[in-house]
């Protein structure tokens, strides 16, 4: 068995990089390449119609951040560009903390229905996961636009007799944001409470304790890893969306996303782009370090 | 595990509303735009009567036709390319020691999973636009290794995690039994494998079926699949067309997660 064991390894060793090679060819051509392609563009100055010029600068890490007033050179921050981040950012916060009030009685419900239904409620939040984002986004938009069934609906029973603006406005990007993305907030919550030792929750009880202390003080601790990671896998992609924020948004609210292809497209600042779309991966890395973080607690935590 | 009678310690007040009406939620939009698809009016909130005209409608344009051929045709290859890879790359990466460079090929192949896909096509943008003026070529070439590569991970995944739960007894009896390598590989794994590389490569269908973000800045002119098609659309007036559109879209996503749902079950 050993020899036939070491043998199986030894031949495994050989093929191995074989094996690999197919999918790391095709990842790197198409997938890690490109991003250092982009970094290096970033440190290039723009074609007069779109593209690049080959000459070294650093202009364009520099506009990302600041700009330089056309008349006296002064220096400030480039207002449009940190608005677009601030809100980037704070529409992002705001469909994270959405889901998870959302989200968490959700996973909670799930994790105490009896055992074999549990898949079944898992499946119909993973319906709309799989399901595509475009048509998500589309249904959302359906429902509130002006002449949308919710504003019909309300002028139908008299509530108000002009249709409220919600569409194009940052909170229509939040709601379509929120639609979208909560399943991601539901999955690791419930893979965390599924796993909740409910004697804990019992224990908790016998010293007296309120629904909302058990709540607070047993469940919330118990169950952080899976908040954390959810909260990460909700924040990540917000941040950087583009189709929700063009839909939703309709080009008159800009997210990061629309920002770095408004360079590709109408700015024609392809370095500036390149720069934009590694700060937005910076961001994001960052957060999945901190998801990565917060997983390997998990597995410490639960032995 | 009651405490006295009706006293549930599971209970948290207000979740169970709370979480219906979420289930609610998700549902609503989308049930709405079904509905509306088969409005016999122009308007998709205004019901005016059952009607298949916008399917109709939709099936008789030609941009529509066009674009659910290449759709579908660049599906299938995404899926059977990524799967393919998946298959192999899984086969190197489980049930052996850890190896050099594990690490870094793993964060490879889960890369696409982990960059936000807006960076990832505007790199490819930059990628392709210079392929493309190099080469002359503008085919669907670039389409096909675009969606190749973001599907690897999701073939990738299933097929994985099946390999990790089989038997590796059986190899070593067919090997023990002068079977070759690849006897062994087609007689014993391939077989078990099966479920995962099902799963995977539906799951790789529907993500490429589904992709908006790296389609729209990959495409050349002319090369609009579904999606790309429904997006530009919607700066002009939505008529339920979009809708049928959708519907089908969403019967073809459904169907593959409910099978795929039933065939990663069956493992158990």
């Amino acid at each position: 068995m050993d020899d036939l064991a070491s043998k199986a390894d030894k031949r495994a060793a050989r093929t191995r990089w074989l094996l690999l090679a197919p999918a790391l060819i095709i990842l790197v051509v198409a997938a890690s390449g490109p991003l250092l392609i982009t970094l290096t563009y970033s440190f290039l100055s723009p074609g007069d119609y779109g593209g690049i010029e080959w000459d070294f600068s650093t202009d364009a890490w520099f506009n990302v951040f600041l700009q330089r007033d056309i008349f006296d050179d002064t220096l400030s921050f480039a207002d449009a560009h940190l608005s677009i981040l601030w809100r980037s950012v704070k529409l992002s916060l705001l469909t994270t903390i959405g889901a998870v009030i959302l989200g968490f009685p959700t996973a909670y419900f799930i994790a105490t229905r009896p055992p074999h239904r549990r898949d079944i409620w898992m499946l119909l939040i993973m319906i709309p996961f799989w399901t595509n984002l475009l048509i998500r986004t589309f249904a959302v938009m359906e429902l509130i636009r002006n002449e949308g069934t919710v504003n019909s609906l309300l002028i139908w029973a008299g509530v108000i007799d002009q249709p409220i603006q919600i569409l194009f406005t940052e909170t229509a990007i939040m709601i379509g944001m929120l639609y979208v993305y909560l399943p991601l907030m539901v999955l690791p919550l419930y893979a965390s409470m599924e796993r909740l030792d409910f004697s804990l929750v019992e224990a908790g009880y016998d010293l007296y304790a309120t629904r909302f202390a058990v709540l607070r003080r047993v469940i919330l601790p118990l169950v952080k890893p899976g908040l954390i990671a959810g909260s990460i896998l909700v924040f990540v992609p917000s941040l950087g969306a583009y189709v929700t924020p063009r839909v939703m948004g309709g080009g008159k609210q800009l997210m990061l996303g629309n920002l770095i292809e408004l360079q590709f497209g109408q700015g024609r600042n392809w370095p500036l782009g390149a720069a934009l779309s590694i700060t937005l991966l910076v961001i994001v890395m960052v957060a999945l370090i901190f998801y990565v973080r917060a997983a390997g607690k998990d597995e410490v935590h639960h032995g | 595990m009651a405490k006295g009678s009706g006293f549930d310690i599971r209970r948290q007040w207000g979740f169970t509303p709370i979480a219906l009406t979420c289930f609610a939620l998700l549902y609503l939009p989308v049930v709405l735009l079904v509905i509306y698809s088969f409005n016999a009016g122009t308007s998709i909130a205004i019901w005016e009567g059952f009607s298949l005209q916008w399917y109709r409608s939709a099936w008789e344009n030609q941009q529509v036709q066009d674009a659910t051929v290449r759709s579908l045709v660049l599906a299938c290859w995404a899926a059977l390319i990524s799967t393919g890879c998946a298959v192999l790359a899984a086969l190197a990466t489980t049930r052996v020691r850890p190896f050099r460079g594990y690490a870094a090929v793993f964060a490879a192949i889960n890369q696409p999973l982990m960059v936000p896909e807006i960076v990832t096509a505007v790199a490819l943008l930059i990628l392709f636009a210079s392929v493309k003026v190099w080469t002359g070529y503008t085919g669907l070439g670039y389409l096909v290794l675009a969606h190749s590569a973001f599907c690897i991970p999701f073939a990738y995944l299933p097929i994985r995690a099946r390999l990790q739960g089989m038997d590796l007894n059986l190899e070593q009896a067919a090997a023990d039994l002068y079977a070759t390598p690849f006897q062994v590989f087609r007689r014993i794994t391939l077989p078990q494998l099966w479920p995962g590389i099902l799963a995977g490569a539906m799951l790789a269908f529907v993500i490429s079926l589904d992709d908006v973000v790296i389609t729209e800045f990959v495409k050349s002119a002319g090369q609009d699949t579904l999606p790309t098609y429904m997006l530009g659309q919607l700066r002009r007036v939505v008529t339920p067309e979009v809708n049928a559109i959708s519907t089908v879209l969403l019967a073809i996503s459904v169907t593959m997660v409910i099978a795929f749902f039933f065939v990663s079950r069956t493992k158990k």
